[in-house]
């Protein structure tokens, strides 16, 4: 394992750390008090943090390190769900083939999409990719209904074939047995920890995946593709073909983008066309750009950081929120439940919005930037306590 | 370097985490479903579009919900729980339990209303998912309520396949669907525009407007009328002027638009400003019919609905007991009449209380065997049963037009006919509605 530096290998183990006491980490607030609004560690949105950070995690490794910003990176996160979703209809639930399937799928489906776009750079790449996507996203909807099921999500039906179901098989989605959708919770006073199973496994992909971007970031191959984003015309002048790297590191990127929707339909075997819309592509944008472009741990920072506006912001309605302030005057009550009701519950997107704003304007680094100054901060006043001791030594 | 290292502090904080568990690892005990309420209190949970195309529908099922939550509680006037037929609600919540509920946003999307719904389910302890304002939707969170164990109670869905071959033993549905359309509109249509018909149907691209165009087809095509052509129109379409110029010239002398939302106000607009319908072709003049109305689109619309038929599943003008008292309680609420959205949003959640109080128990089988067959009047559609089979509601359908004269911006639609029952009725194995499996209920846990 000395392949990896120790500091890369820090980073590695407290990802870990922190992936395996989720369930904790995301659930400070006991069940039954008002603050358990805010807690996020239940199942499906466990899940969710970590196979957004997977997407994320490839998706930096196109934008972080060559500089294209593809925005059409929800095709393959659909055509990944898709082709995992056909391996439960005709295999059966086991999650094995299905994620291999999605991989491969997603990779043929991204060096396809690549090298027709990656004849352009810049805007006209960025474009490019968006028409794809949106054209994958038409395809699902309508056209390729027979294949996709259209507006409806394809879905496993009791008649499929499932030609390697044995009749002990669990009915959803399993691997060698053990139930994706099994939950272990466990009491511990007013606190209600809850163990997902398919948490697990998608935490160990996870794992793997982030073990490989660390890998590829420090690799020649990384360097050469930093020094795309650095300057592509030189590298062309100085005689080397920058073609394959970039193709390289966008069907890396479009698999990891395809395990994470294989991942997604093992989880929940459902698979709809709106994972492709365009919106779904900018979001995986803002993830990286709100986490940190090019860093290691942001962009799965930024995915769990939009995760957790979706589904925990937009729960708060105006009841809750009078049931926050309902110690107060009515007149003023009513107020402030008037002014932040529009910041939360369907206003979450407003949330969002704001926060985006003010990281981009604030900390051009993301997330990343912002943990990185506390911790230079606190580094500093620690080191200054240490230079002021050092200096007080001698003298004594 | 200072020596509280990162790695130290997570190899502490993991210790004194595994500290913590080891001696209170007590599993919760075993439950007889998912999610029965321990408390004094039961939670619900309405998950609705609160952005995207349908957020004015999702706006107006959620202040209905939260009306009839306030009813099950025993507030307010009590609505239509005073004229429902059974009596089995005493206005104490359910089993004595109060009614509290969360809401969430399905954006329109399957996967972030089978987010929400997950959330619900996990984290909120909901007992049963209701929502919903279109048929994809819909069958995407009646399925995860399937392999959850909860009881999905389907808001607005048109739709044959939510009842067809998506059905689930834990899904049901009171709004009618695209069948039932076609099925009420085709008489009105004959008396009206004879039976000596050219339709040409412009159809939204995806599963509800297919399932609606196959209806209607089959519906006009029993009384005589000739199919010229069906053009499939992107959903995403904004201008429909370039799919109505052809219209003119393909021997038409009727426009079927098959289309929802803000993709009917565009393609209506577009086809009455080209002058559809002060044309006269085949001797006739030429209409335009809308198979599946809303108030909220007719008023979108505007002045271009005027006359034109379709259908809808409640209309706030119907003066049974039971509407009269719906609209009463929401516009004391509100201060304007509910849509259909709202009202079968309502009904849904008070029947599903009604039948958590008949059979004595939130468990899932209980509640949808006493659903299933339960026969009851007083809701706003005349006598209704839940088909056992199909766990689709059987009642009146209203074919409505958009009024000539409208009194105020609520007032856009006017009951033409209310189609009885017997009228609309199918077999369950039905060739539209084939190919599903009801399946087991299932209790979870």
């Amino acid at each position: 394992m000395k392949s990896i530096s120790n500091a890369d290998m820090r980073t590695l183990m407290f990802v870990a750390i922190i992936t395996i006491l989720a369930p904790f980490i995301m659930n400070p607030f006991p069940t039954e008090s008002a603050l358990a609004q805010f807690n996020a560690g239940y199942p499906d949105l466990m899940q969710r943090f970590i196979i957004f950070g997977i997407l994320a995690i490839g998706f930096n490794i196109l934008f972080g390190l060559t500089g294209y910003l593809s925005f059409g990176h929800a095709a393959f996160l659909g055509v990944g769900s898709y082709a995992a979703v056909w391996m439960f209809k005709l295999l059966g639930y086991g999650i094995l083939p299905g994620l291999v399937l999605s991989v491969i799928v997603a990779g043929i489906f991204s060096l396809l999409i690549g090298f027709i776009s990656l004849r352009r750079s810049g805007i006209y790449f960025s474009i490019l990719t968006l028409a794809f996507a949106q054209m994958s996203f038409a395809l699902a909807y309508s056209v390729l209904t027979p294949l996709t099921n259209g507006e409806t999500g394809l879905q496993v039906y009791a008649d499929d074939p499932q030609f390697l179901q044995s009749a002990t098989a669990p009915n959803v989605p399993h691997l060698f047995g053990m139930k994706m959708n099994d939950t272990f919770s466990l009491n511990m006073g007013p606190w209600d920890f809850q163990f997902n199973f398919g948490y697990y496994i998608c935490a160990i992909f996870m794992l793997i995946a982030f073990y490989l971007s660390i890998r590829i970031f420090r690799s020649p191959f990384g360097m050469m593709l930093r020094a795309v984003k650095t300057n592509q015309t030189r590298l062309n002048y100085t005689g080397i073909n920058t073609r394959p790297y970039t193709l390289a590191a966008f069907v890396i990127s479009g698999m990891y983008a395809g395990l994470a929707g294989g991942l997604m339909a093992s989880m929940d075997p459902l698979a709809g066309a709106e994972r492709m819309q365009w919106t779904a592509s900018g979001e995986i944008v803002l993830m990286t750009i709100l986490g940190g472009t090019g860093t290691l741990l942001g962009p799965v920072m930024g995915a769990g950081f939009i995760k957790y506006f979706e589904n925990i912001f937009s729960k708060i309605n105006e009841t809750v929120l009078h049931g926050w302030f309902a110690w107060m005057p009515d007149g003023l009550e009513n107020a402030i439940v008037w002014v932040l009701h529009l910041f939360t519950g369907k206003g979450w997107h407003l949330t969002l919005g704001i926060l985006f704003m003010a990281i981009v304007i604030f900390l051009p680094g993301g997330l990343m930037e912002g943990s990185n100054r506390i911790a230079n901060w606190w580094k500093r006043r620690k080191g200054g306590d240490n230079a002021s001791d050092a200096t007080a030594t001698p003298a004594e | 370097m200072s020596n509280f290292t990162r790695r130290g502090l997570i190899k502490s904080g993991a210790t004194v985490g595994a500290g913590l568990a080891m001696p209170t690892l007590i599993t919760s005990p075993v439950a007889a479903y998912t999610n029965a309420p321990t408390g004094g209190s039961v939670t619900l949970g309405f998950n609705v579009p609160q952005s995207g195309p349908y957020a004015d529908e999702g706006a107006d099922e959620l202040r209905a919900y939260k009306l009839a939550v306030e009813h099950l509680n025993g507030g307010g006037d009590g609505g239509m729980m005073n004229t429902f037929s059974s009596k089995a609600l005493k206005g104490n919540g359910i089993l004595g339990k109060k009614v509290e509920y969360v809401t969430g946003d399905t954006q329109t999307k399957s996967d972030a209303a089978r987010a929400s719904a997950k959330s619900m389910i996990e984290k909120d302890g909901a007992v049963m998912i209701t929502g919903g304002s279109s048929s994809g939707v819909a069958i995407a969170v009646q399925g995860l309520c399937q392999e959850a164990g909860v009881i999905f109670m389907a808001g607005l869905t048109h739709s044959n396949d939510t009842t067809g071959k998506d059905k689930k033993a834990n899904g049901f549905r009171h709004f009618f669907n695209g069948y039932m359309s076609g099925a009420a509109l085709a008489p009105v249509l004959e008396a009206r525009y004879g039976n000596d018909r050219n339709a040409y149907h412009l159809t939204a691209d995806y599963t509800w407007g297919w399932t609606q165009q196959e209806s209607i087809q089959a519906a006009t095509e029993a009384k005589g009328w000739n199919t010229v052509n069906n053009v499939l129109t992107p959903l995403a379409t904004t201008d429909f002027s370039s799919y109505v110029a052809p219209v003119l010239n393909s021997g038409a002398d009727v426009l079927v638009l098959n289309h929802y939302g803000g993709n009917m106000i565009n393609s209506l607009t577009s086809a009455v400003q080209f002058g559809l319908r002060d044309k006269v072709i085949n001797n006739k003049n030429f209409e335009i019919v809308v198979p599946l109305y809303s108030r909220l689109m007719a008023r979108g619309a505007g002045e271009n609905v005027k006359g034109i038929f379709g259908s809808t599943n409640w209309h706030w003008s119907l003066t049974d007991e039971g509407s009269k008292a719906f609209v009463k309680s929401f516009g004391e609420k509100y201060g304007f009449p509910p849509s259909q959205a709202a009202h079968t949003t309502y009904v849904q959640t008070i029947l599903y209380a009604d039948a958590c109080e008949r059979s004595g128990t939130f468990n899932p089988c209980g509640v949808a065997e006493a659903l299933e067959g339960f026969k009851f009047d007083g809701m706003g559609n005349g006598a209704t049963e839940y088909r056992a089979e199909d766990h689709q509601c059987f009642k009146d359908v209203l074919v409505v037009k958009g009024k000539e004269n409208p009194t105020s911006e609520f007032d856009v639609l006017e009951v033409v006919e209310i189609t009885p029952r017997a009228q609309v009725e199918y077999a369950p194995d039905h060739a539209m509605f084939a190919g599903g499996d009801l399946g087991k209920c299932n209790p979870g846990a």
